[in-house]
């Protein structure tokens, strides 16, 4: 767990020392300050003690220089370590485009993983070095956290919609994953590992485990069993409904002249509550899917879409030329959307 | 401005508040601001208790990596409840419920607060308040953690979360009135001659923790009332599946909590620069910066409830505009400690209990306070967030700040409160204790927070035992440290030397009067001529270096 430097943790991400760095120099100012304090306390508290009971020293009189000194000075210092904290805080929050993506559904308590070439993982990911990776990440209940301290980075996990964190690891190994919000009774148990592997490493793993199902190709599935295909095309081409191919990543004009940039969380939400956002020219005429479609089938379908080819063209997903007809079995695919309601 | 000692000690007074008035009756019916002060003194220290037992078992469950010790519903419960009563029941009213209520009126030179019907009530309410907390502890426990977080309060914990919200919800109640009773007794009780900025910083602390009281914990009761009705009714205000956003609890709740810290730092702030100042002698350096630094606090701390969501993706730009306002809620507290440092400065320091817990103060804050920098910072909190880190750092803040502040008062104003003199060795042997214990406590869980180690966790990796057994052993000596002092205050009220009326020759109103106080505080009521901490004639006044010559005077 502990890296060289003692009492800092592992460092196996790009964020890594970028987190460390200001966090050593907060450590250090911090230092500084309480070492400062603490001795003019001492020596005066040894220096000016009380010699005689009844003697009574001399006010003094405040000092506006010295109150502006020590306003200016901290504010300054503050804002060095606000001005860092933000330009690290902003590249791990932005994801990258170019990105590996993987999705994650959160439950209490484990976390599934999948592989956008269709490998599934409980409780553990492995990962290549020196790839972007982002994980596009929902919860069937409460609030998770995804949290690997050897990364230095974290995102909460959050119900209805979808959150992201991305990350590059630098060094092959095993690291913590850990659940950072209390999410219930087995919350430290909600608990797994990163697997950081060299690329080759990685790749070999990845092809030993072939046979499942592209999510998109799960999605495509989906799409046609849950009746999408009647009013949005087989292939997204549209009808009744609007065009979904080439959708990803494009303006969508809304009803009300608005318009939205259509991600996950965007195509999410026309699937759960389709009446919150309306693309101009169409009507309110689809039905919810809440409760018909679980997390996991959601990410599924999230993958589809966003697997459709832009365009006119109605060529066939990339994902569909897997051989695979049958939707794989996912854990929670069969189990009911219930939720334990007290 | 009479020389202090002109003081005669008089004899132990025949009639005082304590012994005016007989039987259980006259306590349950009282309102003497005074004698509703130890009937909150005596509430908050049962809760503490209480809250302290929760301590001690979380940190027995952490002595080894297993969760071994509770089953893991219990120790959920257990963090939960520890939060629950030593944030609401114990810290809240802490000192403006005790210190507060009983100075406040002697300090400006009043015979009681505003009101004192509304005194006993909000006494009243806060007990109200305790027992419906009290019952849903005893009829299964609640399990959420402090903060309530949605979904999972309202749809998947099975506990009694209404009930030990309905309990918050009346405490709150208590707070508000409270509030409103300090800031209308400050602006309209105040003697002849008591002007705003012949105030001891006491009375300016409490008057800003008084309007974040009445401005903030309205928004906790709206709060807790829609996480009931989403929780019974399944309405959906939160609960996504219900059509709620789940985020948005976490900014209402933390639009109170967050200002909430500062209800319980800043009376301990107060009480700090009365120690600093009374016992070297010295008038505060800086007495309007520190004075309007507690303001600043009031204001800017409204403001920067957005620093505990950083993680929660929200939006990156305003999670830039929050970091700001928390490195700019940093600046008047850091004012404080260079004014309170600075007024040491050829002074004449005692090293009574009370100055100890005052110094111990001073250190212990500054390091919570820096620690919360890490934490404003952005990059640093998203590693930090939710780790023990955040144990630390809050219990730096509210332990090492308001408990030390708290501790130190009671120290110092108990010959007035009680007419009795504590043990003085026993005082300063406790105090080293408890600092002692403090940072063995809380120094290693930094140290675990930065090496990952997530917060509420029942069972943990076997690489952080060394820093739970360090902070186990350390809470040990703690709880030692706070049997003393609650051992021999207790001793004191039947066997302590009898108090002078000012046994440590100070200049403040609560001294210029009996020990214990008669009902109406004072037989005349006096007329204010001399600034706070005048302990020599203003011509005297020095000014230092090449600095000033600026007076103190606005």
């Amino acid at each position: 767990m502990q890296g060289w430097i003692p009492l800092v943790p592992d460092s196996a991400s790009t964020f890594s020392w970028k987190v460390d760095a200001l966090y050593f120099y907060l450590s250090g100012v911090t230092l500084f300050f309480a070492l400062l304090i603490s001795v003019v306390l001492i020596f005066f508290v040894i220096r000016y003690r009380r010699r005689t009971p009844y003697e009574i020293p001399r006010p003094i009189a405040g000092s506006h220089k010295l109150e502006t000194l020590w306003t200016i000075i901290p504010f300054i210092i503050a804002m060095t370590m606000f001005g860092w904290g933000a330009r690290i805080y902003f590249e791990q929050y932005k994801p990258p485009q170019n990105a590996m993506e993987i999705y994650v559904v959160a439950k209490q308590w484990m976390w599934k993983l999948q592989h956008a070439t269709g490998q599934r993982e409980i409780n553990e990911l492995h990962v290549p070095v020196g790839r972007k990776i982002k994980l596009i990440m929902t919860t069937e209940d409460v609030i998770h956290d995804f949290f690997i301290p050897a990364f230095r980075t974290k995102a909460d996990v959050v119900p209805g919609k979808y959150t992201t964190l991305w990350f590059e690891a630098t060094k092959p190994g095993t690291y913590h994953l850990f659940c950072a919000e209390y999410c219930g009774m087995n919350h430290s148990g909600m608990t797994g590992s990163v697997v950081v592997m060299e690329p080759r490493d990685f790749d070999n793993w990845l092809s030993g485990n072939t046979g499942s199902t592209t999510p998109a190709a799960a999605g495509q599935q989906l799409f046609q069993t849950l009746g999408c295909a009647s009013c949005h095309g087989a292939n997204g081409e549209g009808g009744r409904g609007p065009t979904l191919a080439g959708l990803f990543g494009r303006q969508t004009p809304l009803e009300g002249g608005q318009s939205i940039r259509a991600d996950e969380a965007y195509i999410r939400e026309s699937i759960i509550n389709p009446q919150a956002k309306i693309v101009a020219g169409f009507g309110p005429i689809m039905p919810t899917f809440q409760g018909q479609v679980t997390e996991d089938q959601l990410v599924q379908l999230v993958a589809f879409i966003k697997s459709l080819p832009g365009g006119t063209t109605t060529g066939t997903p990339n994902a569909s030329a897997s051989p695979a007809p049958t939707p794989a079995p996912s854990p929670s695919a069969s189990g009911s959307p219930t939720r334990n309601i007290k | 401005m009479q020389p202090i000692e002109s003081f005669e000690t008089p004899r132990p007074p025949k009639v005082n508040y304590i012994n005016a008035q007989y039987g259980l009756k006259s306590w349950l019916l009282t309102k003497d601001h005074k004698r509703i002060a130890l009937l909150y003194l005596g509430s908050i220290t049962f809760f503490f208790f209480i809250g302290g037992i929760y301590a001690m078992m979380i940190r027995l469950e952490l002595l080894t990596p297993q969760g071994d010790l509770l089953q893991s519903t219990t120790y959920n419960k257990v963090f939960t409840q520890h939060g629950i009563i030593m944030i609401f029941f114990f810290l809240i009213p802490s000192i403006p419920a005790t210190l507060g209520n009983f100075l406040i009126p002697m300090m400006i030179g009043a015979k009681d607060l505003a009101f004192p019907r509304i005194n006993l009530l909000s006494w009243y309410v806060y007990l109200l308040g305790g027992i419906v907390t009290i019952y849903a502890l005893l009829a299964g426990g609640v399990d959420t953690g402090w903060t309530f977080y949605t979904p999972f309060s309202t749809t998947f914990s099975n506990s009694y979360v209404v009930a030990a919200g309905l309990g918050i919800f009346i405490n709150g109640f208590s707070s508000i009135l409270t509030g409103l009773n300090f800031i209308v007794t400050i602006h309209t009780m105040r003697a002849p001659g008591m002007t705003w900025f012949r105030m001891p910083l006491f009375i300016w602390a409490h008057y800003a923790t008084s309007l974040i009281m009445i401005l903030g914990t309205p928004v906790i009761a709206i709060t807790i009332l829609l996480l009931a009705f989403e929780r019974v009714a399944r309405v959906g205000i939160f609960d996504p599946a219900l059509g709620g956003d789940p985020i948005l609890f976490q900014h209402l709740f933390w639009f109170y909590s967050h200002p909430a810290v500062y209800i319980m730092i800043l009376p301990s702030m107060g009480v700090i620069s009365e120690l600093i100042a009374n016992f070297s002698r010295k008038n505060i350096f800086g007495y309007s910066f520190v004075a309007f630094s507690s303001l600043a606090i009031a204001v800017f701390g409204f403001l920067v409830w957005g620093h505990h969501l950083f993680v929660t993706s929200q939006s990156v730009y305003a999670g830039m505009i929050f970091s700001f306002l928390s490195f700019a809620v940093a600046i008047p507290s850091a004012i404080k400690v260079f004014n309170w440092t600075a007024t040491l400065y050829k002074s004449s320091i005692s090293y009574d209990t009370p100055m100890l817990y005052a110094l111990g103060f001073i250190g212990l804050f500054t390091v919570g306070g820096m620690t919360g920098l890490f934490l404003a910072s952005l990059a640093v909190d998203v590693h930090l967030s939710d780790t023990y880190f955040v144990v630390a750092h809050f219990h730096y803040i509210m332990v090492g700040g308001a408990l030390m502040g708290y501790l130190g008062g009671l120290h110092y104003w108990w010959p007035k409160i009680t007419g009795r003199m504590y043990p003085e060795g026993w005082g300063r042997f406790s105090a080293l204790v408890i600092f002692v214990g403090f940072n063995l406590t809380f120094l290693p869980q930094f140290v675990a927070g930065y090496l990952g180690m997530p917060r509420r966790y029942h069972a943990y990796p076997p690489e952080f035992q060394v820093f739970n057994v360090l902070s186990t052993a350390g809470a040990s000596i703690l709880g030692f440290g706070m049997l003393i002092p609650a051992i021999y205050f207790v001793w004191s009220m039947r066997y302590g030397k009898h108090a002078e009326a000012n046994p440590w020759h100070l200049p403040g109103l609560e001294w210029r009067t009996q020990s214990p106080p008669p009902t109406e505080n004072f037989e005349v009521t006096p007329i204010v001529t001399w600034d706070a901490y005048e302990f020599a004639p203003r011509e005297e006044t020095e000014v230092i270096g090449k600095f000033g010559p600026e007076l103190e005077h606005i």
